[in-house]
């Protein structure tokens, strides 16, 4: 809340910076605008960015750096005994401490310690609040003085301003590099960690998955095995399930769209295919662990067959559902893209419609729709919610689609649902598991971005 | 000219061999045709079948079933030294009060056990909603009142034909209980309602008091931060990619990276969450704050793609015209450009934050699936969303629950569909031929 307020603060103070720089500037020239490099306005904007941008970006640091600086500041007051005691207990002290000091437990029954502690955290982060403000201001009326100065006729006022914005916007799409950066180096980082604890080779060929390992070394139990193998398959046969009710159907209706269907099919079926895309996944999810698989059952039941009550099937036929779709409009548009003349030469030669989507259509689109199934492959092999509310959590090595399998993505949910330690494998398994979808997903997608892109440039 | 009158009374040789294949051909024509059509009417059955089993399950719990009680709001319990004052009036023992209420209307209920199921037939949402009438109007204390409680989540069940009574093991209401209820329903104690407590509830673990509010307004929290982070770098990136951007190996990076993280799954996402915003920023665990924050570098992709296709297709003569009057490169861009390729920019927002708002997976990694009570109140405030709620509520085992899951899945769905109607209309009035 006091932070808003800050916030506030630098922005009427950002928005007084560019009413005064405005007046400072056509006060240079006694009004005679034309004589200026600029618009007055990018005076204004000029001063306005050397006020505000400076003091928002010691705030943004300020804010999350602070939190760990304090605390370090009030660890290093604790008594030795304390300070030296084992990570994990620190963490409950610290947890302890700011309690106290947010007010949340009270006072009457905790250490003499603790309370000093939460006392001296208290404190610290009212004059280091303190601080911020004023060096904050300070900084705002500095940028707002300095800047003021520089402004004259001959200033280019809009050229800062425009490469001070162009800097933003550079700034802005590097997000998304960081956003990879980050995904690797997070999901990396700590499946270095579990590779330390569990060699890389049981990994990635072991054909047994149960991760309950005992907590305490003396506890009887399972030593928690973590072959990832049992996984893959389950992945895979749950994604090639998806893939056979997607691609026939998706490619199919793709086929008829673009070649058959009349205008105002097309714009009244298109909207509905597309909506199959968009309900969230939680629904499909839902939808076959109350409706498909109960159905399976009781039909395998009929036919005197054990369908398990979180068969593959079930998952993985709601998931190719909800991949019609992709398959449908990535394949129309790559369908559409080869070009007429092909089609008139064909259907010139005396052959059917039929003749000509099959022999000449199709096999000139062939890479694209490759392309497109290829992405609905990754779609399906990291889609999460249907494969856990529908699907198994036992890892089982079977080719049989009515046994209950289980997927990456089911495991590194369930394996991260909940209180979790950071440093047992089991935790770090999640992370592990989690780099290897990241690796099969984007081998996929740069394979099929490249196929795709390669195909159109073809016709292009 | 023999060729010709050949083919006009057909019966050359080669012409014949042509015919004969033709009825095959035309066959097979027929038979790719109707599976194309097959293909689409399967898809859009799928569709049907879906939205069927979710209405069908779902509409039921806008209703809920009621009892009528006559409670006596005694004084000697409520308040019995005539004090007034709130924090005795809070504290009473109204349950008490239900229980009596409901051993004076079936009197011939003596044993312990039977009296424990006839206490069960109302909801433990009973006594607390004594408390706040009486908490409102403290003149209540004394006098007799017809409420109207609701009734506990099997009996809404089994009034709804959800559930069948009988002494089966499986059955959770007994003979006993049904026959209370039958009394109940002669006498005309029993009444289905709108069920204004699911939209206007936090989350409970009893089915008839658990509602949707809480996560609806975790969603909200979780789509402003969203919106607020993503429209603004999303737009911002697109337009230095598509405008400024000098074409060299730097910005291939980031436009191969955009197209690869619009295709990383969702999960992934939630990993990043965890490991980053929660573990190394220390933000608080369950807060709308992170959940939007993942969610905005998920949708991040889209926008920008969306908002690229969009710029591409404002024509260069605007840039020109512009640039012709003297403008600079920047104003022609943000003066003249940005606008028009503003509806196309906002209905790949929509489209990207209605993928948001369905969104669960990655909550799930950053503790969003926490059993929370409270409605938040703030963006760092512990709190879940919708679809999250929709997850939870189809793990509990309770029938009601599914009902439930189905009605807060019919309130997603309505959410998604008004955002993507949003999105058509704009388009379709902002659409520019040029």
């Amino acid at each position: 809340m006091k932070y808003s307020i800050l916030l506030l603060v630098i922005i009427i103070l950002s928005a007084i910076g560019f009413y005064l720089g405005r007046r400072r500037s056509a006060g240079t020239v006694n009004g005679e605008i034309r004589r200026l490099h600029s618009l007055p306005g990018y005076y204004g904007l000029y001063v306005a960015l050397w006020c505000g941008l400076p003091a928002l970006i010691i705030m943004v640091l300020w804010l999350v750096f602070q939190s760990s600086v304090v605390m370090s500041i009030v660890i290093s007051g604790l008594p030795p005994e304390i300070q030296s005691l084992p990570k994990e207990q620190m963490s409950l002290v610290i947890n302890d401490i700011v309690n106290l000091a947010d007010g949340l437990v009270t006072s009457d029954t905790a250490d003499k310690f603790l309370l000093l502690a939460a006392e001296h955290y208290n404190r610290l982060r009212a004059v280091g609040f303190l601080s911020l403000v004023a060096v904050i201001m300070s900084i705002c009326t500095a940028g707002l003085g300095f800047s003021m100065r520089y402004i004259s006729p001959s200033m280019r006022a809009r050229v800062k301003v425009e490469r001070a914005v162009q800097v933003m916007m550079i700034l802005c799409s590097t997000v998304a590099i960081f956003t990879t950066i980050g995904i690797v180096l997070s999901v990396l980082f700590e499946s270095l960690r579990f590779f330390n604890k569990i060699p890389i080779t049981d990994f990635l060929f072991g054909l047994h998955w149960s991760p309950q390992m005992a907590i305490r070394p003396d506890q009887v139990g399972a030593a928690g095995s973590f072959g990832m193998i049992p996984l893959l398959t389950g992945t895979l046969m749950i994604s090639a399930i998806a893939m056979f009710v997607a691609v026939p159907v998706g490619l199919m209706s793709a086929i008829y769209m673009a070649e058959y269907a009349a205008e105002n099919v097309r714009t009244a079926v298109k909207p509905l295919l597309e909506i199959l895309a968009g309900i969230p996944t939680v629904v499909y999810g839902f939808f076959a662990a109350l409706t498909v698989s109960p159905f399976l059952r009781e039909v395998g039941a009929k036919i005197g067959m054990d369908v398990s009550s979180e068969s593959a099937l079930a998952a993985g036929l709601v998931m190719g559902i909800m991949i019609i779709p992709f398959v449908s409009s990535l394949s129309d548009d790559v369908i559409n893209a080869v070009p007429q003349s092909l089609r008139d030469a064909s259907l010139a030669m005396g052959a059917t419609q039929s003749e000509t989507i099959v022999r000449v259509v199709l096999p000139a689109a062939l890479p694209g729709i490759v392309g497109s199934i290829l992405l609905a492959v990754s779609r399906a092999i990291g889609e999460t919610m249907i494969v856990v509310m529908a699907a198994g959590l036992t890892a089982r090595l079977t080719a049989n689609p009515l046994d209950a399998v289980t997927t990456f993505t089911v495991q590194i949910v369930t394996l991260l649902i909940g209180d979790q330690e950071f440093d047992s494998p089991k935790t770090l398994a999640a992370f592990a598991l989690g780099l290897v979808l990241f690796v099969i997903t984007l081998c996929l997608n740069i394979v099929a971005l490249y196929v795709v892109r390669r195909y159109r440039e073809e016709y292009e | 000219m023999n060729e010709t009158e050949m083919r006009q009374d057909g019966s050359g040789p080669r012409l014949q061999l042509i015919k004969a294949g033709l009825k095959r051909r035309y066959a097979k024509e027929k038979i790719f045709r109707t599976l194309g059509i097959a293909a689409i009417f399967i898809a859009l059955l799928m569709l049907a079948v879906l939205f069927v089993t979710i209405t069908k399950n779902g509409y039921g719990a806008f209703e809920q079933t009621f009892i009528r009680l006559d409670v006596a709001f005694d004084a000697s319990v409520i308040d019995p030294e005539h004090s007034g004052d709130p924090d005795v009036l809070s504290s009473a023992n109204y349950s008490g009060l239900v229980k009596k209420t409901l051993r004076e209307m079936f009197p011939e209920v003596k044993s312990r056990r039977q009296k424990r199921d006839l206490y069960s037939l109302v909801s433990r949402g009973a006594a607390f909603h004594l408390r706040t009438m009486v908490m409102a109007d403290p003149g209540l204390i004394g006098t007799t009142q017809t409420v109207w409680v609701p009734a506990d989540d099997d009996i809404d069940m089994l009034i709804k034909g959800h559930i069948k009574t009988g002494g089966g093991g499986g059955s959770r209401v007994k003979a006993d209980k049904a026959a209370w209820v039958d009394t109940l329903v002669k006498k005309g104690a029993i009444e289905k309602r709108f069920n204004v407590a699911f939209f206007t509830n936090g989350d409970s673990r009893e089915p008839e008091l658990a509602g949707i509010r809480g996560a609806v307004v975790g969603s909200l929290y979780t789509m402003f931060v969203t919106l607020m982070l993503s429209f603004p770098l999303g737009v911002a990136t697109a337009i230095y990619l598509e405008e400024f951007a000098p074409k060299n190996i730097w910005t291939d990076i980031i436009e191969v990276n955009i197209n690869n993280l619009a295709a990383v799954p969702s999960i992934v996402f939630g990993l990043l969450g965890l490991a980053v915003f929660l573990n190394f920023f220390e933000l608080p665990r369950s807060a709308p704050i992170v959940g939007g924050l993942v969610l905005t570098l998920m949708t991040l992709p889209t926008i920008i793609i969306a908002s690229r296709v969009s710029l591409q297709s404002v024509p260069l003569s605007i840039r020109e015209g512009a640039l012709g009057v003297g403008a600079s490169r920047m104003q022609a861009v943000l003066h003249h450009v940005l606008p028009l390729a503003l509806p196309g920019m906002l209905t790949g927002t929509i489209i990207g934050m209605a993928r948001a708002l369905g969104e669960t997976a990655p909550l799930l990694m950053i503790g969003m699936v926490a059993f929370i009570v409270d409605v938040p109140s703030g963006i760092f405030d512990k709190a879940t969303v919708l679809p999250v709620q929709v997850y939870l509520w189809a793990d509990s085992p309770e029938r009601a629950f599914v009902e439930r899951t189905s009605a807060a899945i019919i309130v997603l769905l309505v959410f998604l569909l008004i955002m993507n109607a949003l999105a058509v209309v704009l388009r379709k009035k902002f659409e520019q031929r040029w």
